[in-house]
């Protein structure tokens, strides 16, 4: 993007200033190179979202921003529902409540090596991953109606898992207003194989190694060392959640007008949070959320049981989940008043600063962790929620490397089983069903997620902790 | 049918969007822009050549314009394509005043055979366009989400 665009406000914060349509500003945080190197699609995408009514402040986005569809992947944007403020389907995406966590193992990398390969195969086997895999679970619709409305509190309540576990995830595992009776037969029906899967493209399960900490205090409080082996899962809402964001684009497309709501672009698909249209679709999304946390749950479960049979004194904890992929109600304070405001994250993360209520007991002397995954070549980062953040971008950071290439060009410049012999000799083990989604998802598609993450920093969103490596990756 | 379009070739291509991936198709009627669109949505999976049309499902869906009508006809294949766990070679397509009715040929995901890449999650309304140009060809394109 031309840097003449901006207003510069700092070494790391841009702004657009309204024009036209527009109602707020947009700002958006990234280094120079960054901004350099974003596609324009994701200013127009900003300066669309500053259009839409109600919205708060600013139309944000983070240092991984990229093209997105509506949204630009990396935004941020809160609506009032006083001031006739929307919820957008575009403005969550397809795969709702697509996340990381990530879990602490009680072991160090000496641990993994001599049994590398073997642990590689038994993840493989045990997490169902790719196209057409389907989970041993199968949910009839009762228990698909007390999933959708309990999460990950309802997958512990079926032994996937521990009590312990629910209260390191976002919303305590279970997202309070789900309204099961608002997600289709459609979206039931194309999840019903596909409990415990991993999916495709960009979701994996790494098995990583802590090689730097930044940040000695807060490492230490979420119980991490140099050479610590962690397992992170990132994945989402499955075919469930792809469908519900499928039909309520369309419902909200064919019914803005009705609500005297102009789309630059049709993708950006919204409703006023108090009319039908918008409630019905919060009951549906939030039980998206709930399908994701247990998913994610439930392949905690899985990996778990795999670590097992190898590593008998493995001690599998959850850190931390994060959602990147929501609308959330938050209260949060602006203009020195506390209002209560629908924040959707598209592609971007929570990262609630030190003292914040809604941040584990175990966490919240030193803030929320903030997880960000990398590519299965480069790295993965731990932060920790910034106290300035909420001020910044109502608690919000990155959520990733981002994507510098779309797959076609990288299934043009990479060929998949180079690309897993490549990795093979620097340590890192690659499993996965298709040799083009591995060239698909190469490291070199990715931005730099380094300079990603000092942009995040520098801009105080979220502070660094500390560094992972993959040794193992599970890809779909 | 003109002397122009009678040199057209239907095909299919992916057009690149930085995350996922656009998709479009080229015929000499609107139909065959559509079954050529909805090659290109397997193709983003797998090498569409490599799929047999081993059954055959029935695809209905009517809109109130033909652009609207392709992002509801690509998801329903992505909807058949995930529930039945199947891929398309071929889908055989007929509009009639914003209503599709086409048949799907196609088999179940084999996954040693077909590597699959990734899954499609839902088309999308980034740079649809439906319409037909100068030369008299017919374009049907979207982004869809992977």
């Amino acid at each position: 993007m031309d840097r003449g665009q901006f207003t510069r406000l700092d070494e790391y914060a841009w702004r657009v200033e309204p024009f036209g349509a527009m109602r707020v500003p947009v700002i958006i945080y990234a280094s120079e190179r960054l901004i350099d190197d974003m596609d324009q699609k994701v200013f127009e995408q900003a300066t669309n979202v500053a259009t839409l009514p109600g919205i708060v402040k600013a139309s944000y986005a983070m240092p991984d921003a990229h093209w997105g569809y509506g949204f630009p992947i990396g935004g941020v944007a809160a609506f009032d529902p006083l001031e006739d403020g929307v919820v957008s389907a575009g403005g969550v995406g397809f795969d709702i409540s697509c996340g990381v966590r990530t879990l602490t193992t009680g072991l160090t990398r000496d641990d993994i090596l001599p049994v590398q390969r073997q642990l590689a195969d038994m993840l493989y086997y045990s997490v169902p991953a790719g196209v057409g895999s389907t989970g041993a679970i199968h949910l009839n619709n009762k228990e698909m109606d007390a999933m959708l409305s309990g999460g990950a509190r309802w997958a512990v309540e079926q032994g996937y898992g521990h009590n312990e576990d629910l209260q390191r995830i976002e919303e305590q595992g279970c997202m309070s207003g789900a309204v099961p009776a608002e997600v289709s037969e459609h979206a039931k029906k194309r999840q019903r194989a596909e409990m415990g899967t991993l999916g495709s493209g960009n979701h994996y399960l790494e098995v990583q190694q802590v090689t730097d900490i930044y940040a000695p205090q807060a490492a230490q409080v979420f119980g991490l060392k140099t050479g610590d082996v962690l397992v992170s899962i990132h994945c989402g809402s499955r075919g469930l959640g792809h469908q519900i964001g499928t039909e309520f684009l369309k419902k909200m497309a064919l019914a803005a007008s009705e609500h005297g709501i102009t789309l630059p672009d049709r993708e950006l698909a919204c409703a006023p949070i108090n009319s039908a249209v918008g409630q019905s679709y919060l009951g549906a999304m939030r039980a998206g959320i709930n399908c994701a946390l247990a998913n994610r749950q439930i392949i905690t479960h899985l990996t778990r049981h795999a670590f097992s049979e190898l590593l008998p004194h493995a001690d599998l904890r959850l850190l931390y989940d994060v959602s990147h992929n929501t609308c959330k109600l938050e209260e949060h304070e602006v203009d020195g008043r506390k209002r209560r405001l629908f924040v959707h994250r598209k592609g971007a993360t929570r990262a609630y600063g030190p003292g914040h209520p809604e941040v584990p007991d175990a966490y919240r002397a030193v803030g929320q962790p903030v997880l960000v995954g990398g590519t299965m070549g480069t790295a993965s980062y731990i932060l920790v929620g910034a106290a300035g953040s909420e001020s910044l971008s109502f608690g919000s950071a990155c959520h990733g490397a981002g994507r510098a290439m779309s797959r076609h060009q990288a299934t043009r410049q990479w060929r998949g089983r180079e690309l897993v012999d490549q990795l093979a000799e620097r340590g890192i083990l690659i499993r996965s069903p298709s040799t083009r989604g591995v060239a698909e998802e190469a490291p070199g598609a990715y931005k730099d997620v380094t300079a990603v993450i000092e942009a995040t920093a520098a801009a105080g969103l979220a502070g660094k902790v500390a560094r992972l490596e993959p040794l193992i990756v599970v890809k779909g | 049918m003109n002397s122009a379009t009678q040199h057209i070739v239907a095909r299919w291509e992916h057009f690149p969007h930085q995350a996922d991936m656009g998709i479009r198709g080229v015929g000499v009627t609107l139909a065959e822009a559509y079954a050529m669109a909805a090659r290109a949505l397997t193709a983003i999976v797998t090498d569409p050549d490599t799929v047999l049309p081993r059954y055959e499902i029935p695809i209905e869906v009517h809109e109130v314009d033909d652009e609207l009508l392709f992002v509801d006809f690509l998801n329903a294949l992505i909807y058949e394509m995930a529930t039945r766990n199947m891929l398309f070679t071929r889908v055989d397509v007929a509009i009639n005043q914003h209503r599709v009715r086409a048949i799907a040929h196609g088999e179940n995901v084999d996954v040693a055979r077909h590597q699959p890449a990734v899954e499609v999650k839902g088309a999308t309304y980034t740079e649809l366009h439906v319409g037909q140009c100068e030369d008299g060809h017919w374009i049907a394109q979207c982004v869809v989400d992977v």
